[in-house]
């Protein structure tokens, strides 16, 4: 049995339509793609939580009420999962003011300004890049299993 | 959206997940009720929930907006690991009260 061992990648690329009701599907297919590395729970929980946030923004934010293609990056390589979250959309003028926690372009439609917070939160990596009128890409990265190493019993 | 009426008192049943698809129909039908039904206070039921993202945050702090000028409360019952866990996180626990069972 061969498994993705360190330097071995195995990558996965997806592409779906601005719509609400692909939000589930996104975070569910990288959760899937993401048990080859064998993931506990918490670390799956979180993936799917930063994926859903990373859509969401695409969608409301970067088409607003248009219809456009999400793109969805993931790749796997030892315990290490990268992912990038692009769209084609408005982009975003200034990145820095987005990602500040509570700061929302949209609070009548209910948003909370966390979306980003919570990237950050549960990730161990974000980083954003934006041309405004061109698109937005999300790029995210997470070490797997640092909560659960194999326990050590040293001799005396 | 499953809820329950019981004098000005709401209780908001979410589902199994809570993100931006469902949060606008959850939001919407809540401020019907609210508006309907002269609701002073909001509880909301995580016992079915495992998901939840910002978008239920969202939807956690405009409710609260409405009825804190009527002087009424928001809580959440039935929490789970996770879901303490994305609320203490957002910090929205500071305005909702988690109502814990096993407290005895």
């Amino acid at each position: 049995m061969e498994y993705a061992a360190e330097g071995k990648k195995n990558e996965m690329e997806l592409v779906f339509d601005s719509l609400s009701e692909n939000e589930g599907f996104a975070r569910v297919a990288v959760a899937a793609f993401m048990t080859q590395m064998n993931p506990i729970l918490e670390e799956v929980s979180d993936v799917k939580t930063a994926v859903s946030e990373a859509v969401t923004n695409s969608i409301i934010h970067g088409y607003e009420k248009e219809k456009g293609k999400i793109r969805i990056y993931c790749c796997v390589s030892g315990r290490e999962l990268y992912l990038e979250v692009e769209d084609y959309g408005i982009g975003i003028e200034d990145v820095q003011r987005a990602m500040e926690p509570l700061y929302t372009s949209k609070p009548e439609q209910d948003r909370s300004g966390m979306g980003f917070a919570f990237m950050e939160a549960f990730m161990d990596k974000v980083e954003v890049e934006s041309i405004p009128g061109e698109g937005t890409i999300v790029k995210m990265k997470k070490t797997t299993g640092d909560s659960n190493q194999i326990w050590n019993t040293r001799s005396l | 959206m499953q809820y329950q009426v019981e004098e000005n008192c709401l209780t908001i049943f979410l589902p199994k997940e809570v993100d931006h698809h469902n949060a606008e129909e959850i939001r919407k039908e809540a401020d019907q009720v609210i508006a309907k039904k002269h609701i002073k206070h909001v509880i909301f039921d995580f016992s079915s929930t495992n998901f939840m993202d910002s978008s239920g945050i969202g939807v956690i702090m405009g409710r609260y907006r409405q009825i804190y000028l009527l002087g009424g409360e928001v809580w959440a019952v039935h929490v789970g690991e996770r879901m303490k866990k994305i609320l203490n996180m957002s910090g929205v626990t500071k305005i909702m009260q988690l109502y814990e069972e096993d407290m005895e």
